[in-house]
């Protein structure tokens, strides 16, 4: 592959980990955002893999390795169970405001390119300018998180960040060094024992995974 | 040798305690595991003062003056938790709110926890720090929802996103470090070590550094407690089991800060100039601010001391942001003696709201009286944690204020309003609480009086007289992270 394409495969595998972002904004039924969170992680894993086929540094390999199995593959596969052991997989969820949102994503993602404007201009690898892609993934992972009510929701919303976080490393240096990416995916893996568990305990105690519900623990005067 | 027995006994232990679960013994094997852990880092910290500061384990752990007393602390306020614990969680246990498996789980994580904070301290890489304060917060999530009352649940979802939210934005700030550091130091795990960052610091590209440190501060300092990344902290302490607030307030806050003071170092030598220091100095003065007026309105008794952390820790990263010798000196000192003091004073609030069987402040009443040793335990406490003189803290307070007429004066009158205010709002609320009668629903109570005898000793003895050695160590580190 010569490197202008591997260029225009890297943004065109950006341009759609920033589109399974905004899709996961406005999705409202319970397998549709598993299903694009997967897409998501089958983008990454793929944009990862050619980095590392273009760049020659060989841990890319298993850093793609590792996130086809845990983001494609594991992760989706252990909500899918649960959402259906809980029974909520045919849940839909009730939003508001939709087009604001929207509209807060875009300006999110424009200020992700004026905030990373700086490190474009030092950096001399070829995947400089997803960098500004992937801070849009990890802003539009929080907005998710912050609009959302629904656990389910929230936690893809974290996990997304996760995407955003990983896709930064590989954008603006390659991957971070193998320990540390171990040591990421390890902790993932842990948060998600934990959300499982916790799905149960909010749903036996409240009844629904709606995360408004829990509102007790307020300063009262 | 000592660096790896001490990590690997508290692995060890958590292993074991979850292997044979409930057994009649396991809050002994606990504290046998703590007490261990103890021992080994006094060995090692007296390695620190024979040879100084040392890199080990093929500079993946890196032992300095400022790491190695906070690895001190963290393994005697652990014991100390543990011994506390036992009493504690045998009354919780009679109460019947929680049952064998859920003490399975406390204890295995209890160690767990603990393995976490001293990899987090003890590791020279950027970015196993951060794995190892990711692994800290989720070994206590679940430990906060242990009741599984639906407060319990709601604190503990709160801590998980919060906390989840904010360390994810510190690991893009640890990204951008590794950006920077790569292109002086090359590829690989090397470019994230501390010791060969703080070598080349001076090379590192400032602007990329700068915005590095808004994540890492956010990131972090969602862990501190900072104002206005700190909801979830009243929330959890709160909401779990007494000994984890004691941990987490007096453990838990101060690894995060260390986190932050090391990365400042970096980004104040690449940069030259003040930033991460009035970074610090903002959020501190704010979360001083803040945290001593919630204080006034709380009913909880747990969530008044979670706001008197907030109030701390925002004294301590004000303290490291004004930076100079006498400041940071200041910094280090409160740290140690806010952390001794806060868990004494959380031993002595579990007991004094199993006694009443309420943590509303308005419903315990005589202390003193219905048990002398937990009501001046709890009013000693209070009057050290307040900075009357002969406390520690008084001795760290007055630096940091000293050395803030000096540096920037004008922030003085902010700083007095904060400390005046907690005062206020300590006093008003634990005055009427230690003295009076006995209310009639006060149930006798068995306490642990060991560890909060201890601990307030040794605030005590640090207010009137500071060791040679640990005077030495805090100067050594002063001059490192200048």
């Amino acid at each position: 592959m010569s490197n202008a394409l591997v260029v225009q495969l890297n943004l065109l595998l950006a341009a759609l980990i920033l589109l399974t972002s905004f899709a996961l904004l406005m999705q409202r039924r319970m397998f549709a955002i598993i299903h694009i969170f997967a897409w998501q992680g089958f983008f990454l894993g793929v944009s990862t893999a050619i980095i590392g086929y273009a760049s020659g540094v060989h841990h890319l390999y298993l850093s793609a390795l590792l996130t086809l199995v845990m983001k494609m593959m594991l992760l989706p596969y252990i909500l899918y169970k649960l959402i259906l052991k809980l029974k909520i997989h045919r849940q839909i969820e009730c939003m508001v405001n939709v087009p604001t949102t929207m509209m807060i994503g875009i300006a999110l993602v424009i200020f992700s390119y004026h905030l990373t404007e700086p490190i474009r201009q030092l950096s001399v690898l070829m995947t400089r300018t997803t960098l500004a892609v992937a801070l849009a993934t990890v802003m539009l992972g929080l907005l998710m998180m912050v609009t959302r009510s629904h656990a389910v929701s929230q936690i893809i919303g974290f996990l997304a960040m996760e995407n955003g976080l990983f896709f930064a490393a590989t954008s603006a240096t390659f991957g971070m060094p193998m320990v540390v990416e171990l040591g990421v995916a390890l902790d993932l893996l842990i948060a998600a024992f934990i959300f499982g568990i916790f799905f149960f305990h909010i749903n036996t105690t409240f009844d629904s995974l709606d995360v408004d519900q829990m509102a007790k623990l307020k300063e009262t005067d | 040798m000592t660096l790896t027995l001490l990590l690997w006994i508290s692995v060890l232990v958590a292993a074991a305690l979850a292997f044979i679960g409930d057994w009649r013994y396991a809050p002994e094997v606990n504290i046998a595991g703590s007490a261990l852990t103890f021992a080994v880092s006094l060995a090692l910290a007296l390695q620190v003062y024979q040879t100084g500061a040392f890199l080990a384990g093929g500079n993946f752990f890196f032992v300095d003056p400022f790491n190695v007393y906070l690895v001190v602390l963290t393994t005697f306020v652990s014991t100390t938790t543990a011994i506390f614990s036992r009493r504690y969680m045998r009354v919780e246990r009679a109460h019947g709110r929680v049952g064998p498996m859920r003490m399975r789980f406390y204890h295995a994580m209890f160690q767990l926890f603990i393995f976490a904070m001293l990899m987090a301290l003890l590791t020279n890489n950027l970015g196993v720090l951060w794995i190892s304060m990711e692994l800290a917060t989720l070994a206590t999530v679940l430990l906060v929802s242990l009741y599984r009352t639906p407060t319990a649940i709601e604190a503990a979802w709160k801590y998980f996103i919060l906390c989840g939210v904010g360390i994810a934005q510190a690991l893009f700030g640890t990204v951008l470090l590794y950006f920077a550091a790569e292109r002086v130091l090359g590829e690989g795990g090397n470019a994230l070590l501390w010791t060969n960052l703080n070598q080349v610091s001076g090379q590192l590209e400032p602007t990329v550094l700068r915005l590095a440190f808004v994540f890492l501060m956010v990131g972090y300092g969602t862990k501190v407690g900072l104002v206005p990344m700190h909801n979830w902290l009243p929330d959890a302490h709160s909401e779990g089991p007494t000994p984890i607030s004691a941990v987490l307030s007096g453990l838990l806050l101060n690894v995060a800060l260390y986190a932050l003071v090391r990365c400042k170092a970096l980004v104040d030598g690449s940069t030259g100039t003040h930033l991460a220091g009035n970074m610090m100095i903002g959020f501190g003065l704010l979360s001083l601010l803040v945290a001593s007026f919630s204080m006034l309105r709380q009913k909880d008794i747990k969530r008044l001391f979670a706001y008197s952390s907030i109030e701390h820790m925002g004294i301590a990263t004000f303290a490291f942001g004004l930076g100079g010798p006498i400041a940071t000196f200041g910094g280090m000192l409160h740290m140690l003696v806010h952390s001794l003091t806060k868990s004494a004073v959380f031993f002595s609030v579990g007991h004094a709201s199993q006694m009443h069987g309420t943590q509303e402040m308005s419903r315990i009443r005589g202390l003193i009286r219905g048990n002398p040793a937990v009501g001046w335990g709890l009013l000693l406490g209070v009057m050290a944690l307040a900075g009357m003189p002969p406390f520690g803290l008084f001795a760290s307070e007055f630096l940091i204020l000293t050395a803030t007429i000096k540096q920037m004066p004008l922030l003085t009158p902010l700083l007095l309003i904060g400390l005046a205010v907690a005062f206020a709002g300590l006093f008003r609320r634990v005055q009427p609480m230690a003295a009076g009668r006995i209310p009639p629903w006060q149930k006798p109570l068995s306490a642990a009086n060991l560890p909060v005898a201890l601990h307030l000793l040794l605030v005590l003895l640090l207010g009137v007289y500071l060791p040679g050695f640990l005077a030495s160590w805090f100067q050594a580190a002063v001059g490192l992270l200048k």
